[in-house]
């Protein structure tokens, strides 16, 4: 399988399904995930997030390459996944219950 | 003793003595009959917050919006000469929805020469003017000229598009804003174009939601678990207070200190803020724009070098937040039964020029979702436990100051409408607003 990431990240291939372009992707998918699986791929993540921006704010936003731009929502998901792993020691939001919050505009990129 | 000074009557709330400082009653939020006052004597009457001029960028661009509480839906679009105008959404055939997509409830938007009505084929230039009529000469003595869209008062402040349902208003936008308004013009709200929003449908009265966002009195508990633990016992153990708060007219702002962005000891904030400099207050280098500094006058009144934030609360359903690191929001609340409504958060920042930019400001839009949905759901169980009338008479402190005012006013209003009318409906009319608690 071709890597899915910039070469200097391939340490986050086995995550790259994390790669989603939508918030609503994003937050669905960490609904579906257990604790351990938010759990790796924070670990895996966070430390390489500084690199990651370092990398990607050398490039033009509105001309991402596509590995470039997968790695940029892989971060995008890191963000959403940190609240599960950082604050709320669940996936879900505590007592949000049946409560929705659904993104209906968000920026392209 | 408190950190921040208050006025010299000792409290907030003092400083305006037609406020009171007694128990009040919720009842304004649990009556069905009520609501059905509310939607002609405030939503029918006064300037309603519909969108931004970013939304009709061209000639022809149009975006509609749903008014349930107000029976209507409203189109506004931007006519040939580049003017922003508003029709009620409706053929004036037989009154089919003129504007919609797939769903007729749903709202739509986009950009065309002019409406077709998808009924009977009946169009309309962007100006509103009956332009075509399927089988014209079948109609008696029809002139188009009589047809056109019914019109909706529209006017537009810093950006800004509002409408007014009521034909007859005479009170002029700006008019009706007042000082706080006045105090934001200059922000440079049209440079602040990168655009999150989101949306709910929740289980609460409309008055309920604009009270948990218009005091910061719950935030150091409801959303305690959003902080490193050390920081959230800090919090809890100060409390709340605001730096000032103010009334003007029917409308409300308090201002608040905010220590998190960037924060004095980085070890209180979490990981993934601290690399990415950014949290709950935005991102915490202000983007480089103009018209940031120094700020419009209105804006952090009290001049509090701590100053994190304004919130605005513009009768009836509008809240603006600027803050301090160079980004604002808004929230509407569209009230669609006495015990529902659809609240809208959305965010504005300066286009993002870097994926680190756009990282950072993810992060804050991510920490504004979170938050909400702790909102939405304590809202539900505000409402139904009120709707139990087990207690019926509620204290409010001085951090409150805002909420006391904002059910006061609606009150106000609808007081107003029942003075007017035919007396039997208006005397019907006092006994819902006196089961209220609000004759006098």
């Amino acid at each position: 399988m071709t890597n899915q990431l910039p070469p200097q990240f391939t340490d986050l291939e086995p995550f790259a399904d994390w790669a989603l372009a939508t918030e609503r992707e994003r937050y669905a998918k960490r609904l579906l995930s257990t604790m351990d699986e938010l759990q790796a791929f924070y670990d895996a993540a966070l430390p390489r997030l500084e690199e990651a921006a370092t990398y990607l704010e050398q490039l033009p936003l509105d001309a991402l390459p596509d590995d470039a731009r997968r790695l940029l929502q892989l971060c995008y998901s890191l963000i959403n996944v940190s609240f599960p792993i950082e604050a709320w020691r669940q996936p879900r939001v505590p007592d949000s219950g049946a409560s929705t919050l659904d993104v209906v505009i968000e920026p392209a990129i | 003793m408190p950190h921040f000074e208050k006025p010299d009557e000792g409290s907030w709330t003092e400083h305006y003595p037609k406020l009171g400082t007694g128990l009040i009653s919720y009842e304004d939020s649990i009556s069905p009959e009520y609501y059905e006052l509310e939607r002609t004597a405030i939503f029918g009457r006064t300037w309603l917050n519909v969108g931004r001029v970013e939304q009709v960028p061209r000639n022809g661009s149009y975006f509609t919006k749903e008014i349930d509480v107000a029976r209507t839906s409203v189109v506004v679009v931007r006519t040939t000469d580049g003017e922003i105008r508003g029709f009620h959404n409706m053929c004036r055939h037989r009154g089919n929805k003129l504007v919609w997509q797939d769903y007729p409830r749903e709202e739509t938007s986009g950009t065309c020469r002019q409406f077709t009505c998808k009924y009977h084929g009946w169009r309309y230039a962007v100006d509103g003017g009956c332009t075509f009529v399927q089988q014209e000469s079948e109609f008696f003595d029809l002139d188009k000229a009589d047809y056109g869209l019914m019109p909706v008062q529209v006017d537009v402040w810093e950006g800004f598009i509002f409408v007014n349902l009521d034909p007859s208003n005479t009170v002029p936008l700006r008019g009706y804003l007042g000082k706080f308004a006045a105090g934001m013009e200059g922000y440079p709200f049209g440079e602040m174009t990168e655009v999150y929003k989101y949306r709910a449908d929740v289980g609460s009265n409309w008055k309920l939601y604009i009270d948990a966002f218009a005091e910061f009195y719950h935030a150091p508990v409801l959303h305690a678990k959003q902080y490193v633990s050390d920081e959230s016992r800090k919090l809890m153990g100060y409390g709340f207070e605001g730096l000032h708060y103010e009334l003007d007219g029917p409308h409300g702002m308090q201002s608040s200190w905010g220590g998190m962005a960037p924060p004095r000891d980085l070890s209180l904030v979490k990981p993934i803020e601290r690399i990415l400099r950014s949290g709950n207050f935005g991102p915490w280098d202000r983007p480089e724009i103009s018209d940031l500094d120094p700020l419009p006058p209105g804006i952090n009144p009290s001049r509090h070098r701590t100053w994190g934030l304004d919130s605005y609360v513009f009768f009836p359903n509008f809240m603006m937040v600027v803050w301090a690191p160079g980004w604002y929001l808004t929230y509407h609340y569209w009230p669609t039964a006495y015990n529902r409504h659809i609240f809208e958060g959305t965010l504005y920042f300066a286009p993002a020029k870097t994926a680190r930019d756009r990282m950072r400001q993810e992060l804050t839009a991510v920490t504004f979702k979170e938050f909400g949905l702790q909102d939405c759901n304590t809202l539900e169980a505000t409402q139904t436990m009120l709707e139990s009338r087990a207690v019926t008479q509620f204290p409010l402190n001085d951090q409150e100051i805002l909420l006391r005012h904002l059910h006061k006013t609606a009150g106000e209003y609808v007081r107003a409408y029942n003075a007017q009318g035919d007396p039997p409906n208006a005397a019907r009319r006092l006994r819902v607003a006196d089961a209220a608690g609000l004759s006098g």
